[in-house]
């Protein structure tokens, strides 16, 4: 554990750090970014919280069960989506057109709106949540199978 | 001290190499082929509806390419989590 | 002023990555050196697989905003984000074996790990 300076800033900045990740996410269909690169912003901030606390004070935080919920309901998220246009051909974009996300933009540079892009914004919350889910279990592990060195259940 | 200047020369030669093999693909700059990128380019608004190009064909002109590394990703994070298995059998044993 | 250069600056910086990071990998014992070899074989391949596809005078592919005339190739930019997740995916499994080797054997030395007996 670090000094009480370093602890009291870390918890002021995480959720600053975690909602800038998610606008990455958000917006992978407008901005360059998407599912992958946001992820990575998450898993920054949450080896910040590592560094600053003890691994075992966040293994009781963070459940093994809740990371993997999220991890297996991301990669089913993505292929529950692959399969749904599959009258066509597999990967169809199958929601271009219609009320939920399908708005065609104007042809030639614009300012976007967030309400097109098909089936890209949901795939990319997909994929964000499996690489968040995915990197902060292995970083955890890593951290406490070099730290605590007593057997336990 | 011979292995270490031996080594030396190698690397030279095979830097020169290289570069004279990326040189005669084609110049920096100039591609020579790019239908396909054009065509992606031209379309990609509306038969997708996004404005990010490299998004549409991550997702949706090349999503099986996505799907086998989201496949690897998982496959990665089984066998870490696997290899690093805090040992509790010694006391149930004994 | 990038219209015409007439040397190709990044294909040099590509091959002298590649270079260096193969002499390492022959030459060095060290394991963690050796990890620190191939990972910077991986960023000298993507920064090769980037630049292949750089038009002269062009800008970023991404119709919101400023508009540009030209638009650099997409297809290279998908293809190094994926080989970018596969190498992040291949450098955490080597990691975790080194750990478990350094616990097994007591050394970093790749010549001590070599004895097939357990």
């Amino acid at each position: 554990m670090l000094t009480k300076i370093v602890r009291t800033v870390s918890n002021g900045f995480i959720p600053i750090i975690v909602i800038f990740g998610l606008y990455i996410i958000a917006h992978g269909h407008l901005t360059p970014g998407g599912g992958f690169q946001g992820g990575a912003v998450v898993v920054s901030g949450v080896v910040m919280l590592l560094v600053a606390f003890n691994s075992q004070e966040l293994k009781k935080s963070l459940r093994e069960r809740i990371l993997s919920i999220m991890e297996s309901s991301g990669a089913l998220i993505f292929i529950g989506l692959a399969f749904a246009g599959i009258g066509t051909v597999f990967f169809y974009n199958l929601l271009v057109g219609s009320s939920i996300f399908g708005g065609i933009p104007p042809t030639g540079p614009n300012i976007g709106d967030i309400w097109t892009g098909g089936v890209i914004p949901l795939m990319n919350f997909a994929v964000g949540l499996k690489v968040i889910a995915g990197l902060t279990a292995v970083v955890l592990a890593i951290a406490l199978f070099s730290g605590g060195e007593e057997v336990e259940e | 001290m011979k292995r270490q200047v031996t080594g030396l020369v190698l690397l030279l030669v095979l830097v020169a190499f290289i570069v004279l093999g990326m040189h005669l693909t084609h110049p920096f700059g100039y591609p020579d082929a790019s239908d396909m990128d054009d065509y992606m380019i031209e379309n990609s608004q509306e038969e997708t509806g996004s404005n990010n190009v490299v998004a549409a064909v991550l997702f949706d002109y090349r999503g099986l390419d996505t799907l086998g590394e989201a496949t690897i990703l998982f496959t990665a994070v089984t066998g870490v989590l696997l290899l690093l298995r805090l040992s509790k059998r010694k006391e149930k044993i004994s | 002023m990038m219209e015409h250069v007439p040397l190709d600056f990044p294909f040099i910086a590509a091959a002298l990555l590649m270079g260096v990071s193969l002499y390492i990998i022959i030459f060095k014992k060290n394991l963690i050196k050796l990890i620190m070899g191939i990972a910077m074989l991986a960023a000298g391949v993507n920064l090769f697989l980037v630049a292949l596809g750089y038009r002269a005078g062009g800008g970023a592919p991404i119709y919101t905003g400023v508009p540009k005339e030209t638009m650099v190739m997409p297809v290279p930019q998908a293809l190094t984000l994926t080989s970018i997740v596969i190498n992040v995916a291949v450098l955490a499994l080597m990691l975790t074996m080194v750990i478990r080797i350094y616990r097994h054997t007591g050394s970093l030395d790749s010549e001590k790990s070599r004895k097939l007996k357990g």
